[in-house]
């Protein structure tokens, strides 16, 4: 099986190693992998900004970099959200194409569990109590819930109850710096409730980007790692 | 206080957070009682179903309502009712006025009303000499208070029971650690004889049916009743939205609305009015007035995409969800609805220049639209209004070229790279504050840690 890897502007710069551990992960089980390199940003900062025709010159690069791949995935449950759900829409000039991207691309656990059908990974994560936070694109917009938790479980890992774990974290992309009070109590909402784990995981950089951040500024000893990397340690290499 | 408009969002939302940090306690502790009731509310019955018929039916009406008001207008008629047309909040008031002149009004219960908030009944009525109460036990400790509802359904949210038991203690001598019934029990025995002596009670509407011209409300407290029954006149503030064809679609709309609200399968007291006293009735006001009312509503209708939060049946779901209005509460929106439902009338009814930023007061996590009884797009109409802003030039400029610039980048594969490296190695905590978006992110939270090597040039030198 082949796949084209989409690192995201984000991952890219942020989350390298998580990106690379994603990579490991999908050969590991298999999966022949690509990273186009005319990839750049799926346009989401200027979609949710407003900014359609910025967000549609970026549908374009993306739908030019990943022309031809069999399935694309990507760490991250906003910009796989991004190309599944509004590209179609956003891309009136080639819905047919957008819809065809949209189709095949995927968030990594959501392809884990749904097309390579992952029965085991490893158990690496055995005796750790681990917290996943929901990111809200991957949860609402592609109905990711149980394929992240299944994944960690059968890696070992206790995931703890956590009463805010299907609230928003507060990032939100730039509402994170424009309404900055505001988003920053979202952060402590989510920290304050959080009960004692190893670490936090999500499938969602920017989420991690601020709960990590917020935490830090609050000198909290909380550790967050993003999911391909939660799940590379569960396979136990 | 007073209202101070949608534009001071920025600075309201964080003096908020920073000044009353009890208000954000107290308003999570209450949501997360409604969100459970309302999920578990919600679980009872196929609620898909009955959100998608709720939907089909608020999007009927608004799109036949010229025929649906004009029935409306009709059967009230038939009823006995008299009926007024407010094109704006100063013409409602006008009509207010001459009512009370006409009748020589010297006192007025008030039942919830949030069109009576919009259009500032209370502060005319009490320029003209009325004296105006509230009735609704929230409504009464905020009309107390000299405060400003913060939630549609429950308007005094943001005050806590100490807040309560402080207020009552020094109006009626209650003990300063009186339970609630206690508090209930002593603003009932006030109100009791402000209803007695009121000639004029009003109301606003949940669903007036075109079909058999009635006035439906629901409530739980029964302060409703007494406040359309009981004085010689009853004036309904009936926003042009409230229609529904009959009385089957309210049966159905009221139980919807009730679990959305507060997780009941329906309220305590379904009032439904159908015009004045009879001869053959003992009971009952004189005059029946409806006053029908626009204030925006057209305006926001004529939108392509927004016309469709006019389906609002007000039920406060939303803003109990809204993970942004539990940080602060309804005040520091600046108007009368709150949370994500204000974001998006707000641009429709006042302006898009009048409501800013509220359609940026939204991460867009989508919470609101799981819950939404009537099913408004609610993430799709903020990212529609926060269109209409980019195109009418009201978003910051600075926002406008750093956009502009990463698209251009993000178009040059190598260039965006570049780039990112560059600002990847900027020692981000030191000098965010001096950058314009960064500024925003390290007030608050200490900046990202950069991958020492960019996952594409792990990808170039081989990922082992």
């Amino acid at each position: 099986m082949k796949a084209a890897f989409f690192a995201t502007c984000l991952g890219d710069q942020f989350y390298a190693d998580a990106c690379a551990d994603a990579v490991r992960l999908l050969r590991h089980v298999g999966v022949d992998v690509d990273v186009p390199q005319s990839q750049t940003c799926c346009g989401q900062p200027a979609y949710n900004a407003g900014r359609r025709s910025e967000a549609i010159r970026m549908a374009h690069q993306t739908l030019n970099a990943f022309d031809g791949s069999d399935y694309v995935v990507l760490a991250s449950g906003s910009c796989a959200g991004m190309v599944r759900c509004f590209y179609p829409d956003l891309v009136n000039d080639d819905p047919k194409l957008a819809q065809a991207l949209a189709d095949r691309t995927y968030e990594l656990s959501h392809f884990l569990v749904e097309v390579v059908g992952v029965q085991d990974l490893g158990s690496g994560l055995t005796g750790k109590r681990i917290a996943y936070h929901h990111s809200c694109h991957a949860l609402r917009e592609l109905g990711v819930r149980d394929e992240p938790i299944s994944l960690l479980k059968k890696c070992g890992a206790e995931v703890v109850t956590w009463e805010a774990d299907e609230e928003c974290c507060g990032f939100g992309g730039l509402f994170s710096v424009k309404l900055p009070e505001v988003s920053a109590a979202m952060a402590d909402r989510k920290l304050d409730t959080l009960p004692d784990v190893d670490f936090v995981t999500s499938t969602d950089g920017g989420c991690l980007l601020q709960l990590s951040g917020r935490g830090s500024r609050r000198r909290a000893s909380t550790q967050f790692r993003h999911l391909a990397s939660a799940l590379w340690e569960g396979v136990g290499i | 206080m007073s209202f101070s408009g949608p534009n001071k969002y920025p600075t309201a939302s964080a003096q908020a957070l920073k000044d009353k940090p009890g208000v954000r306690e107290t308003v999570i502790s209450a949501t997360n009682i409604a969100n459970k009731k309302r999920s578990a509310a919600y679980q009872q019955i196929d609620s898909d179903m009955w959100r998608n018929w709720g939907r089909d039916v608020k999007s009927h009406v608004l799109t036949n309502l010229d025929r649906y008001l004009e029935q409306a207008e009709k059967q009230l008629l038939a009823n006995g009712a008299k009926v007024h047309w407010a094109e704006t909040a100063h013409d409602a008031l006008g009509l207010l006025e001459k009512i009370v002149s006409d009748h020589g009004i010297g006192s007025a219960v008030k039942a919830k009303s949030m069109l009576s908030e919009e259009l500032g009944v209370n502060e005319h009525l009490e320029e003209l000499g009325v004296h105006v109460r509230e009735t609704d036990l929230g409504e009464y400790i905020i009309q107390l208070l000299g405060d400003r509802p913060s939630h549609i359904v429950g308007p005094a949210m943001h005050l806590s029971l100490e807040d309560c038991q402080r207020l009552f203690h020094e109006k009626f001598g209650t003990p300063l650690d009186g339970r609630p019934e206690i508090l209930a029990a002593a603003a009932r025995e006030a109100l009791r004889e402000e209803f007695l002596a009121a000639d004029l009670g009003i109301s606003g509407c949940n669903f007036l049916i075109a079909e058999t011209g009635t006035v439906a409300l629901i409530e739980n407290e029964g302060n409703i009743r007494l406040s359309t029954s009981l004085p010689r006149i009853h004036v309904a503030l009936v926003g042009i939205e409230k229609i529904v064809p009959c009385l089957e679609d309210v049966s159905g709309l009221i139980q919807l609305t009730s679990r959305a609200a507060t997780g009941q399968p329906i309220g305590n007291f379904i009032s439904l009015i159908q015009g004045p006293k009879r001869d053959d009735e003992i009971d009952g006001p004189e005059e029946v007035h409806v006053i029908l009312v626009d204030n925006g509503r057209t305006r926001l209708l004529a939108d392509d995409k927004a016309w469709e939060a006019l389906r609002c049946v007000r039920c406060g779901a939303c803003l109990n969800i809204c993970p942004v209005y539990r940080q602060t509460g309804g005040h520091p929106y600046g108007w009368t609805y709150s949370g994500p439902i204000g974001a998006i009338i707000a641009p429709g009814m006042l302006g898009i220049k009048e409501a800013m930023p509220l359609p940026y007061a939204s991460s867009l996590c989508g919470a609101c639209v799981d819950v939404c009884p009537v099913r408004i797009p609610i993430t799709e109409l903020l990212l529609h209004w926060r269109e209409r802003a980019v195109e009418e030039g009201l978003t910051p400029g600075i926002e406008s070229a750093g956009i502009k610039a990463y698209t251009k980048a993000a178009e040059r594969p190598g260039i965006f790279r570049a780039a990112a490296a560059v600002l990847r190695h900027l020692p981000l905590n030191a000098v965010g504050r001096a950058l314009p978006i960064l500024r925003g992110w390290v007030k608050e939270r200490s900046a990202p840690a950069s991958s020492s090597k960019s996952f594409m040039r792990q990808w170039k030198d081989g990922i082992k």
